[in-house]
C-alpha cells in the first residue's frame, strides 16, 4: 500500500485517499452504462422511491473509492521515486469482502475516502508475496460513514527481492 | 411477470463483449494502473497482458445482473456485497457470460412490502474459465416475490 514492500507497511494508519463530489451528471453516466434501475438514471423515478431522490449506484461508490486510491497511491510512489527509492511493483487484488453501502449517496454530496491496513502475512504459496488487507472507508460532508469494505493486495516482500 | 425467485433457482447472465475501447476508459476513469491502460507494461506484469479492472467486472456483473433479474424485479437497492472474488483477469475480447444462483429468499422483517433476495453471481469466458464470482443481497418488491 503506498508503494512500498510488505515489511514497510505500517498497520492501523489511517491515510485520507481523497474526495468525489457526486453530481447528477456522473451518477447518471455511471448507472446507465452499469446499473440502470430507475433510481440511479432518472431524477423523476428517483424522487418517487424509497430514498427520495436519484442516488448512486453502490459500485459506482466503489469505484470512486479505487480512483482516489490509485491517485494518492501514484503521488505516494512519485515521491518516494524522486528520492531514490526503490518500488515494488504493484500486485493484483483476489477480491474484496464486507462491502457496505451504508446510505444512499445522492448527488452533490461529497465524499472523502481512508483506507487502513490492518492485516499483513507473508504467502507461502507465492514466494516474495504477502498479502496486505485494508479497511476501507467513505465518509460524506456531514461525516456520516457511508460506504465501507475490506480490501486485500498482493504487495511484494523485501525477504526474496528479485 | 418477474420470475418467481426461490432458493435454487439459476438465472443466465450475459453474454458480454470486453471491447478494448470500454476496458480502457474504464480504467483510465477509475482505477488507471499500468496493467489496466497500458499494453507493454501489462505484457509483463503479473495478469500477463492488458487486463481489466477489477471494478469493472464487477460493474459488468452488476449491468448483467440488472438485465437478468433486478430490472424486471422492480430492484430496491442493496446493503452491499458480501464477496466478491477476481479469480483470473478479463481481457480483451473477453465474452463473458454466466449465471446468477439464488441462495435465499426471505420477507424484510422490518419493512413487510420488500423481500430479501440472497445470490451468488458466477462470469466465466467462452473457454468456461471462471473469471469472478460475486455474493449479495437485493430487495426486491415483495409483491414480485
Amino acid at each position: 500500500m503506498m508503494g512500498m514492500f510488505l515489511e514497510e507497511i505500517v498497520l492501523g494508519r489511517r491515510i485520507a485517499l481523497g474526495e468525489c463530489r457526486f453530481t447528477t451528471a456522473n451518477m447518471i453516466a455511471y448507472a446507465k452504462k452499469f446499473d440502470p434501475v430507475g433510481f440511479h438514471v432518472d431524477e423523476a423515478a428517483g424522487k418517487a422511491s424509497f430514498y427520495g431522490a436519484l442516488t448512486a449506484a453502490g459500485l459506482h461508490v466503489s469505484a470512486e473509492w479505487m480512483a482516489n486510491f490509485v491517485r494518492r497511491n501514484t503521488i505516494a510512489r512519485g515521491a518516494l521515486a524522486a528520492k531514490g527509492k526503490v518500488l515494488p511493483e504493484v500486485g493484483p487484488s483476489p477480491g474484496f469482502k464486507n462491502m457496505r453501502w451504508l446510505k444512499p449517496v445522492f448527488a452533490d454530496d461529497v465524499i472523502s475516502y481512508f483506507t487502513t491496513a490492518a492485516h499483513k502475512r507473508l504467502l507461502a504459496s507465492r514466494p516474495g508475496w504477502g498479502m496486505v488487507t485494508g479497511f476501507n472507508e467513505g465518509v460524506n460532508q456531514n461525516g456520516v460513514l457511508v460506504f465501507s469494505f475490506e480490501s486485500a493486495v498482493l504487495t511484494r516482500s523485501l525477504s526474496r527481492q528479485r | 411477470m418477474p420470475v418467481q425467485p426461490q432458493v435454487g433457482l439459476v438465472l443466465p447472465l450475459g453474454p458480454y463483449i470486453v471491447t478494448r475501447d470500454e476496458l480502457l476508459e474504464f480504467a483510465q476513469r477509475f482505477d488507471p494502473q499500468a496493467f489496466h491502460i497500458d499494453e507493454v507494461a501489462a505484457k509483463s506484469s503479473v495478469l500477463g497482458g492488458l487486463a481489466a479492472s477489477g471494478w469493472h467486472t464487477a460493474s459488468i456483473m452488476m449491468r448483467l445482473l440488472c438485465d437478468a433479474y433486478f430490472i424486471d424485479a422492480d430492484a430496491l437497492g442493496s446493503t452491499g456485497i458480501e464477496e466478491m472474488k477476481w479469480l483470473k483477469p478479463v481481457y480483451v475480447d473477453d465474452v463473458l457470460s454466466g449465471e446468477m444462483l439464488v441462495t435465499g429468499v426471505r420477507a424484510s422483517a422490518s419493512r413487510p412490502d420488500r423481500c430479501i433476495v440472497n445470490f451468488d453471481a458466477f462470469v466465466w469466458d467462452a473457454k468456461q474459465e471462471q473469471k469472478a464470482i460475486m455474493r449479495s443481497m437485493v430487495f426486491i418488491n415483495a409483491s414480485n416475490a
